[in-house]
């Protein structure tokens, strides 16, 4: 939802951005208040994801140019675990699998850490059980996922799943959902679009990476911007995103007045 | 590599430092003269030094064993100390006799004994350069038969005990190692467990170098009789010198008609600092034989210290349905290296043993599994299963499993499974991306890696184990 006059949470400008000596971001501006709903489309190898994990502070990127603030605070000062206990949170695309370590208990650490963070009370693992088990039916998940190990031999949907839990549980004030829709079939889409509705308020604020108009049938954002060579060309309302699906990503550089006509 | 990361496993050896205490050093070298005094020192009977001067003759005809995964320059066996005594004031009755300045290093080990022993509940024979200093619950102990005291202790109170089994599971010719440990052995622990007796503590020892080029050579024996069971602990740190010291103990269990005996290790030897100089040479012979009937034997080990570990607690099942087991986490880094793993040789018919082996290597460290699993012509039925996990952390580590199998018996079951895993950046990231930082990322990972062989740690040694596994690799992924 658009309030001109709510807060500034992510301001980016002029951001450059590197991985092994590769630039990828090239001079990438977008500002997002609290409340927003940002999609940002674009063509594989266009940087979307490279920007959500230079958000997130991947250590294989090297931001070479531009800042980068959070709630005013400049995010490149900060270690990726201390800008996940500000509020940034990556629902990440592949989701890595760490055999061994059980799902309840990655959950109940990352939770605790981030209450700790906030000064608010940690939960015991009694305590969090019932509270996990709760945000789970929010996602129609099988308690059984408490404990297998986390994200080992779940599908890509039970995966995805498993990243919007995490989500419901450390309650970011900026999400970013790294191609959330691919690998879900239109039922799980439905299930997880919801979760991350009613996740939405007006205290945060979510950006969506995708390819794909399908996502944004469920969650209506508030922009939607094409990145393309690791740039923001263009910035518009949700219809951006239907045109972008009935003419293909080319139409951008053929003929820019569509957008305006369209309802 | 993260910087973090690095940092994190970089930490200094934290037992690192020497006790002032006045030792009674032998000269270097080792010759019959030498064996003699250790022989006399200790006030023994004829037949030990026979045993002894035998061992002597039988390694002075061997060869250094070279098969092993593991590399180092020659030692210099002349060139090692193999007495050293800390020099006693007075005959000691309580702890509170104990040198003060020798206390204060078991506090900086983080053992306040009397309290620890207290508070857990375990005894602690004291191993200080191979004499023993006091051994604390013994009279508690000795209400329901049990024998725990070092073995020089035991070679003048219970000699008919020691002849009747030292050296009967490693026989004095049975390697390289064990030869000379037989010939030079200063002191170790002895513990029996009489007939029907469930042991009501855990047994525990606390085993440190501390003089700079002596050699520690102890000798466990555990004999557990009829029906009696026991739970022993070893722990190990040794302070930091940039020689290397060798370390080659015997240890040897016997278990009779349904006896249990379960053998923990910590070991925590000085591993040498970051370009591997110093460290300890942590060559060791434990073997435990099932003799009886439903009899069992359990090794569980956390090798985490010494430049190289090189050991294969292993098991002899003897008895008919006799029981094997060997849990193992070696973990290294920098520079260490270890060739570990196990022996079970099954005999008697219906017998079983699991190997659960899990090994971590960071730095440029190399770890190596070693494994027999032999059934006898005799052995009916017998069972095995073994399963060998390798973690990697960095790049410029190794691991390698070399499982020997041998089958003459077309009635048995064996398996074998193996996996090796990385931790990555991806990994670590992800951890990072939900608050949690890397040493903490790194700890659950790895105690999820492990978690199947701290199950079988006593409580207590499980707590220091996970601790001493995050304070060991901290800073070494990336």
């Amino acid at each position: 939802m658009i309030n001109a006059n709510s807060k500034i949470l992510l301001e980016v400008h002029d951001l450059h951005a590197t991985v092994s000596g590769t630039e990828i971001l090239k001079g990438v501006d977008i500002t997002v208040r609290s409340g927003e709903i940002h999609a940002i489309m674009g063509l594989n190898g266009s940087g979307k994801s490279t920007f959500a994990k230079v958000l997130a502070g991947h250590p294989s990127y090297e931001v070479t140019r531009g800042t980068l603030l959070f709630d005013g605070q400049d995010l490149s000062a900060l270690a990726p675990e201390e800008r996940a206990r500000a509020g940034i949170f990556l629902a990440f695309q592949y989701p890595v699998e760490i055999p061994g370590v059980a799902n309840n208990q990655f959950l109940r650490l990352a939770y605790n850490t981030v209450q700790g963070q906030r000064g608010e009370e940690e939960l015991d693992p009694l305590e969090f059980d019932d509270f996990v088990r709760e945000k789970m039916k929010l996602l129609k998940m099988n308690p059984d996922f408490l404990d297998r190990s986390v994200n080992e031999g779940f599908s890509g949907g039970e995966k995805k799943r498993n990243e919007i839990l995490q989500m419901a549980l450390l309650e970011p004030r900026l999400a970013l959902l790294d191609e959330t829709d691919s690998g879900l079939d239109i039922d799980a889409l439905r299930i997880v679009a919801n979760g991350v509705n009613q996740l939405s308020n007006k205290d945060n604020a979510l950006i969506l990476v995708t390819h794909y108009q399908r996502l944004l049938d469920y969650i209506a954002p508030d922009y939607v911007h094409v990145m393309e060579a690791g740039r923001i060309i263009r910035t518009s309302g949700k219809e951006l995103a239907l045109a972008l699906e009935t003419h293909g990503y080319d139409w951008i550089h053929t003929d820019e007045q569509v957008t305006e006509t369209r309802p | 590599m993260s910087a973090a990361l690095q940092n994190l496993v970089n930490q200094p050896y934290k037992h690192g430092f020497v006790t002032n205490i006045e030792s009674d050093i032998a000269p270097k070298g080792l010759n019959e003269d030498i064996i003699r005094l250790i022989s006399s020192k200790k006030n023994e009977p004829e037949w030990l030094l026979t045993f002894r001067l035998e061992a002597y003759r039988r390694w002075l005809n061997m060869v250094e064993p070279v098969w092993q995964n593991v590399k180092y320059p020659k030692i210099d066996f002349q060139n090692i100390s193999y007495y050293s005594a800390p020099k006693p004031k007075k005959k000691l009755a309580s702890m509170d006799e104990v040198d003060p300045e020798l206390l204060r290093t078991f506090e900086k080990l983080g053992i306040p004994m009397h309290e620890r022993a207290a508070l857990a509940g375990v005894a602690v024979d004291v191993i200080f350069d191979s004499v023993s200093v006091a051994t604390t619950y013994k009279e508690k102990l000795a209400e329901v038969g049990i024998i725990f005291c070092s073995i020089s202790e035991a070679v003048q109170r219970y000699p008919e005990l020691i002849r009747q089994y030292l050296g009967t599971v490693v026989p004095p010719g049975d390697n390289y190692y064990a030869a000379l440990n037989s010939a030079v052995f200063t002191d170790g622990s002895f513990c029996f467990i009489p007939k029907g007796v469930k042991c009501p503590m855990d047994l525990s020892t606390y085993f440190r170098i501390n003089t700079e080029e002596s050699g520690q050579f102890e000798r466990t024996l555990i004999v557990a009789e009829e029906g009696a069971s026991v739970s022993y602990l070893e722990g190990c740190t040794a302070p930091r010198f940039d020689t290397n010291q060798l370390h080659a103990a015997v240890v040897e269990l016997i278990a009779l008609d349904d006896a249990d005996i379960k053998y923990s290790t910590v070991q925590n030897w000085y591993a040498g600092d970051e370009n591997g100089i110093g460290g300890i040479y942590n060559f060791v012979t434990k073997r435990g034989l099932a003799k009886g009937r439903n009899s069992r034997i359990s090794w569980t080990q956390v090798e985490t210290g010494s430049a190289i570990t090189w050991k294969y607690p292993s098991c002899i099942l003897r008895g008919e349905n006799s029981v094997g087991e060997f849990y193992s986490v070696a973990v290294t880094n920098h520079h260490q290296q270890a060739d570990t793993g196990t022996k079970m040789i099954h005999i008697g018919p219906n017998t079983r043993s699991t190997i659960v082996s899990k090994g971590i290597s960071a730095g440029q460290s190399n770890s190596s599994y070693r494994g027999l699993v032999r059934i006898t012509p005799t052995a009916r039925n017998a069972r095995n299963y073994s399963q060998c996990d390798s973690m990697l952390i960095g790049s410029q580590c190794g691991a390698h499993t070399f499982p020997y199998i041998q089958v003459q018996n077309n009635s048995a079951q064996v398996e074998h499974e193996a996996s090796t895993s990385k931790i990555g950046e991806d990994q670590l990231f992800y951890f990072a991306q939900r608050g949690i930082d890397a040493e903490e990322a790194v700890s659950m990972i790895i105690n999820g890696f492990c978690k199947e062989v701290f199950q079988q740690l006593p409580l207590e040694f499980a707590v220091e184990a996970t601790k001493l596994l995050s304070f060991k690799l901290e800073g070494s992924v990336g």
